[in-house]
């Protein structure tokens, strides 16, 4: 029997989507079967991010809808066997499907995946609810920046009141450079505000731009920086103790002055 | 050795980390103490038990708030008694 985690934030855009694609490759790159569940109806995304966009037949609504077989729906990756995405529907909105739906196909796709790993739109209505309805465990995205964390505190409050106790936080876009001239929260100074474990840190990399237009999750890219950190994330939740990695290597200037005093 | 360099050239106390650390912090004050009924409910009831073995108190006419200002949150309970036990909790455990 597999497992439902669900990718959540409260704020739009500190990369939701693009944590479920790259954890979720990075997933079935270490060989497991993982089904990515874009529930952001309305508002498809998860198929671009991985270049699956143009194979689309059938989706999440026709699936609960009974229009179709679960299987019929699931798009396979090109690049790894195991790795599957069952669409957003993109015409309807998001009372299109409940949560006693969602909660009924999570059953049916842990039946068949080792990770069903759900894509949740932002804010807290009733795409969230959906969203989470099936999920037993919870990763919450945030930036170092004071709304995102904010609304990231509501949406653990919101979790728990859902039973989804203790989840996960990533830390998207940090820039140790900032961080360090004093222009930026630390990856400790928003742990202590919201008192949850850490999943991993993502720095800032403009790849994730680049490999996000190709349709490549970063993860597949070895000199990725970003690339690393989920796949750090991914070898996490598959239960390996890996540590965080140094954020600032080829950082710049702080760098080499490390380097220059012989720090490291 | 770093951090005091960066200290030193740079601009810690004032700084836009610190500002959003603090901006942060009363904000989520003001969030998070915006609990719901039920759970003022329960902490009324917790408290009746608690209290109740050290003395006699008005159940109906107590009154358990938040109240929240500028910079804190302060839990403010009325809670009116009645009777105080002559021993408190020991006494009532022996029987
Ligand atoms: N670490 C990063 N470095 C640089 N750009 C990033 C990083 N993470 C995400 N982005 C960019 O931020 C944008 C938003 O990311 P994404 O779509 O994953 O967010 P989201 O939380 O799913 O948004 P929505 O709430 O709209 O669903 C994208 O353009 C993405 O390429
Ligand atoms: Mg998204």
């Amino acid at each position: 029997m597999g497992e439902v985690i669900v990718i959540t934030s409260g704020k739009g855009g500190v990369g939701k989507t693009t944590t479920t694609a790259n954890i979720g490759t990075g997933l079935a790159a270490l060989g497991h079967k993982v089904v990515l569940v874009d529930t952001d109806i309305g508002l498809r995304n998860l198929d671009v991010v991985l270049g699956l966009e143009n194979r689309i037949v059938y989706d999440i609504v026709d699936v609960t809808h009974g229009n179709c077989r679960m299987k019929q729906a699931l798009i396979k990756d090109k690049r790894f066997e195991g790795l599957h995405l069952l669409p957003a529907a993109q015409t309807k909105d998001k009372t299109a499907v409940t949560p006693d739906q969602m909660r009924e196909l999570c059953d049916n796709l842990k039946k068949e995946f080792d990770y069903v790993i759900i894509d949740c739109p932002a804010g807290i209505e009733q795409g969230f609810k959906n969203a989470i309805a099936g999920a037993e465990r919870a990763v919450v995205v945030t930036t170092p920046e004071v709304s995102a964390v904010r609304d990231a505190d509501r949406i653990i409050g919101l979790l728990e009141a859902a039973e989804l106790r203790e989840p996960k936080l990533i830390i998207n876009r940090l820039r140790p450079l900032m961080v360090k001239r004093g222009d930026m929260m630390s990856i400790d100074d928003i742990i202590d505000i919201l008192a949850v474990d850490l999943l991993g840190v993502v720095p800032e990399d403009e790849l994730i731009v680049v490999t996000t237009n190709k349709g490549e999750p970063a993860v597949l890219d070895g000199n990725c920086r970003a690339g690393q950190a989920y796949r750090n994330m991914a070898r996490r939740i598959a239960g390996e103790d890996v540590p965080l990695m140094d954020l600032e290597a080829n950082d710049g200037f702080v760098s080499k002055l490390k380097k220059l005093i012989g720090f490291k | 050795m770093l951090d005091f360099l960066l200290r030193v050239f740079g601009k810690d106390s004032g700084s836009s980390r610190n500002v959003a650390k603090e901006r942060l912090r009363l904000v989520l004050v003001h969030d998070r103490a915006d609990v719901s009924p039920q759970l003022l409910d329960d902490l009324k009831e917790d408290l009746i038990k608690v209290i109740s073995n050290y003395m006699e108190i008005d159940e109906k006419a107590l009154e358990v708030n938040l109240d929240t200002s500028d910079k804190t949150v302060a839990l403010v309970a009325n809670i009116p008694v009645l009777r105080m036990k002559r021993t408190g909790k020991r006494a009532e455990k022996i029987g």
